[in-house]
């Protein structure tokens, strides 16, 4: 039962060949069994979790419609998105134990779904890192090979797929949180375009980079989840006013297989030193297969995305030094020094630094020197430039090209402990997902078979223009269908 | 010559309300300088005829008709506080001594 897609399990939910409750057992059972050697889970909510699939139960038994195509189907929601009288840490010490009062949209609107959530999912701490060890509640592991990464920040999400505890997930992308730990873990990980689903209730990092949506084992699961998840939300200013892509349309034109006319370019800043040749060797079979599909494929360049790591690793810590002011020790979250003698100041400073991990101070120090007088010019003011110049890049290519495509990740999961003394090998990671997040426009994350070198999971990176997220899940859902199945974690 | 010095390092703590350790300024020190001298290649390209970019999507004001709505109740509102009283968030003092 574990092993079906998010559609399959709906289909049998719906007309009535197995229930919701026993769908939601099988996934709590398969956690209670192997969640000890993953980590996936920080929260567990099997009360709840059997509560949602009753009631779709008794829609179903009722003969009332089900509330949407994915009602009864379990979900990892990661632990970066509020839900009311469920414990939301952001994998932080911080905020150990808070209980949020109030659903993020995109929890209120999965709830809405009749998707049933199993719990909460692991996470780098606020999302900053690319191999969820930040986390203060002790690292995933990845299902494929326990001694490796699942990637960051969203490997909980990425790690509960592959291991077959939940069908269906939620991410937030902010340089890669989404993609990368899907390819790593061989799962579908999707960045929306921004803006395309509500931040209210996502625990900011970088509010102008930070996207919430869907991680599936399969690309029309992922747009299924899209479609629930989607769509303008006035309580999120930066929220755009405009219908969901139709993303679920454009998986189902895609399994057809025939992507005649569809012009992809290949972005080829994103090959040679750095890159392991088991990545490219997979990315060269992908490009063959989108070939023999009828796509017209030709190289693109776009020189500024060279630059696009290090203005990510100026802009995203600029507004992560603003966003973390508001744990301030007073108004929710962990409270450390307050004996009497000490003032708020004092108070606040210890707390922080007892409740904040190494990266997010590290972070937090990086913002607050790029944003400060003397030092603004040269490092926040340039990585704005340097955003300016990598959309103009991707406005050029999407001029000649329908989609453009990489690996996903220069490499495959590394070994837990690699890269933990060394940020900037650890930012290397996410090399080839931050331009999408700087520009704004869809991306995501495609199974492109194991490497031949390691035999570990690679993804193809698909990006597709603002509010075109149709067009990357035609050619993923295309793609899925030539490239056949993967195989899974044999956990 | 090292982009940032341990001073340098500790002040931005200061700044940023982080009370660090001695131990923790000479990691982040090193940390720090490596970072800041990888990412400050931005600097190459960033030429001064290139409009800065804040957010990817062009934003403006975004206003909604101002009337009373539900909203979170006092106690919802409490509920994660460290400390309350009287229906308020309990804070240590903020004034200086002699105040």
């Amino acid at each position: 039962m574990i092993r079906h897609t998010a559609a399959e399990l709906a289909q049998k939910i719906h007309s009535g060949e197995v229930t919701a409750v026993e769908v939601a057992q099988a996934h709590l059972g398969r956690i209670a069994e192997v969640d000890g050697k993953v980590n996936a889970f920080l929260h567990v909510d099997t009360e709840g979790a059997l509560a949602a699939a009753q009631k779709v139960d008794d829609d179903v038994k009722a003969g009332r419609p089900v509330a949407s195509p994915l009602a009864g189907v379990p979900l990892a929601l990661k632990d970066v998105l509020t839900t009311e009288g469920i414990p939301t840490t952001v994998g932080s010490k911080i905020l150990e134990g808070w209980i949020p009062p109030y659903d993020a949209t995109v929890t209120r609107k999965l709830k809405e779904a009749g998707v049933v959530i199993l719990g909460k999912t692991n996470m780098d701490e606020f999302a900053m890192g690319s191999s969820t060890e930040n986390s203060a509640y002790g690292p995933t592991h990845n299902p494929w090979d326990l001694d490796r990464i699942p990637g960051g920040s969203g490997g909980g999400s990425s790690a509960a797929l592959a291991a077959y505890e939940a069908p269906l997930a939620i991410g937030t992308d902010t340089g890669g949180s989404i993609r990368q730990p899907g390819a790593v873990t061989g799962t579908v990980g999707v960045k929306p375009t921004y803006g395309g689903v509500s931040r209210y209730g996502l625990v900011a990092f970088s509010s102008s980079l930070d996207q919430a949506g869907p991680c599936t084992r399969s690309v029309l699961d992922a747009a299924l989840l899209h479609e629930i998840i989607g769509g303008y939300d006035e309580m999120d200013s930066t929220s755009i006013n405009a219908p969901v892509p139709p993303v679920v349309a454009a998986a189902r034109e895609g399994a057809k297989g025939d992507l005649s006319g569809v012009r992809i370019g290949v972005v080829t800043q994103f090959s040679g030193e750095g890159y392991q040749q088991g990545v490219l060797r997979s990315f060269e079979a992908a490009v063959s297969q989108l070939k023999e599909l009828g796509a017209e494929i030709a190289d693109v360049s776009c020189p500024s995305f060279d630059y696009a790591l290090p203005a990510y690793y100026l802009i995203a810590p600029s507004e992560c030094s603003s966003n973390l002011a508001r744990f301030d020790a007073m108004r929710y979250g962990l409270r450390v020094g307050d004996d009497g003698t000490r003032s708020t100041e004092e108070v606040m400073s210890l707390t922080r630094e007892a409740g904040f991990g190494p990266e997010v101070k590290r972070r937090i120090m990086i913002g607050t020197y790029a944003l400060s007088s003397g030092y603004y010019d040269a490092y926040y003011g340039s990585a704005q430039k340097v955003r300016t110049l990598i959309s103009r890049d991707f406005e050029k290519a999407f001029g000649q090209f329908d989609v453009l495509i990489s690996p996903t990740t220069p490499t495959t999961a590394f070994k837990i402990g690699e890269r933990a003394n060394d940020p900037m090998a650890m930012y290397k990671a996410d090399l080839c997902t931050i331009p999408a997040n700087l520009a704004g426009n869809a991306a995501m994350s495609v199974p492109s078979g194991l490497s031949d070198e390691d035999g570990l999971p690679v993804g193809l990176q698909i990006m597709a223009p603002a509010l075109q997220d149709h067009r990357m899940y035609r050619v993923a859902a295309a793609y899925e269908a030539a490239r056949g199945p993967i195989g899974g974690a044999s956990l | 010559m090292p982009s940032i010095s341990r001073d340098e390092v500790a002040h931005l703590a200061k700044l940023a309300r982080l009370a660090v350790t001695e131990d923790e300024l000479d990691l982040f020190a090193g940390q720090l300088d490596v970072i800041l001298q990888s990412v400050a290649t931005v600097g190459d390209i960033a030429t001064a005829d290139i409009p800065p970019t804040s957010h990817a999507v062009p934003l403006t004001n975004v206003f909604r008709e101002d009337v009373v709505r539900p909203s979170l109740g006092q106690q919802q509102a409490l509920s994660g506080a460290p400390e309350a009283e009287d229906g308020r968030f309990r804070v240590p003092r903020i004034l200086g001594e002699e105040a």
